[in-house]
């Protein structure tokens, strides 16, 4: 269960990117509303999500929005979640976001999550307006009937609250150290 | 006869949907089989049954998507391809199709 409830502000971060710079939640200061998702390489369902990412980052990146995707998984266990397979990963699927390394997995545990893909959503304030999984569909984006994280991207640009706020994430166990 | 062994990690959230896949594809092709439903828990015994992620579907001791050599065992989920390319956790029924064909040669 995410450490975050609806309206709690966004925990802050300071982590490397695929891109070879740093990336702070602070950077992303002027954007209507941040998306933090924790995700990997190696779990077939945020494989399964990738180009709806991609898409939605496509979509909402001109009305202001930035997603954030952040890998936690121990690459140990993991060698595909390795951060020089991210960078393969994030440059073979074109990532239109930052892809990041939380290395010491602090940040997913301070946000709570537990699975990869899991996504938080937040205001203009940062303060947290959704949590929980992308769509209600992992498998076949044609037959989504609740595009959770679209809805709530449109609610908060409209400056209402998410129709649906939160939803149980669907995906891996971050894997942990 | 078949003997089909369903292999799954509690963890991976989609091997109650792949089982009832696995089950639906059986009764659309009129093919009786014994399901043989493991759950693996640990490292140990994925090493041991050559467990490469959840969910696993073998039919007769033969995976219905052969993993490359040298394809890592463990406790994971598993990636499969659809026929359009794109990944999905769950098994396509055409894979499931395919290997209960090819167990009784038809």
């Amino acid at each position: 269960m995410s450490n975050l409830k609806i309206g709690d502000q966004a925990v802050g971060f300071d982590l490397p990117g695929v891109d070879g710079k740093r990336h702070a939640l602070a950077d992303y200061a002027d954007k209507e509303a941040v998306v933090v998702i924790f995700t990997c390489n190696h779990c077939p369902y945020a494989q399964a999500w990738e180009d709806r990412l991609i898409q939605i980052q496509a979509d909402y990146g001109p009305k202001g929005v930035q997603l954030i995707a952040i890998n936690a998984n121990d690459a140990v266990k993991y060698p595909a979640d390795s951060f020089p397979m991210m960078k393969e990963r994030a440059a073979a699927k074109g990532f239109n976001f930052p892809y990041l390394h939380d290395e010491s997995q602090m940040v997913a545990r301070a946000y709570g999550a537990t699975r990869t893909p899991e996504v938080f959503v937040f205001d203009r304030k940062r303060a947290l307006c959704y949590q929980g999984t992308v769509d209600d569909n992992y498998e076949d984006p044609a037959a989504v009937k609740k595009p959770y994280l679209r809805q709530a991207l449109d609610a908060v640009l409209a400056g209402r609250a998410a129709p649906i706020a939160e939803t149980a994430p669907v995906g891996c166990t971050i894997k942990w150290k | 006869m078949l003997h089909v062994t369903f292999l799954y990690f509690e963890d991976c959230p989609s091997h109650e949907q792949a089982l009832a896949r696995l089950k639906q594809v059986m009764a659309e092709e009129e093919i009786a089989a014994e399901v043989e439903i493991v759950r693996v828990e640990t490292e140990e015994q994925a090493a041991q049954l050559g467990f490469i992620g959840s969910p696993t579907i073998r039919i007769e001791g033969q995976d219905i998507d052969p993993p490359p050599a040298g394809a890592m065992v463990g406790l994971s989920c598993r990636a499969y391809r659809r026929e359009d390319g794109r990944i999905t956790p769950l098994p396509p029924p055409e894979l499931i199709r395919r290997g209960l064909r090819a167990a009784i040669g038809r």
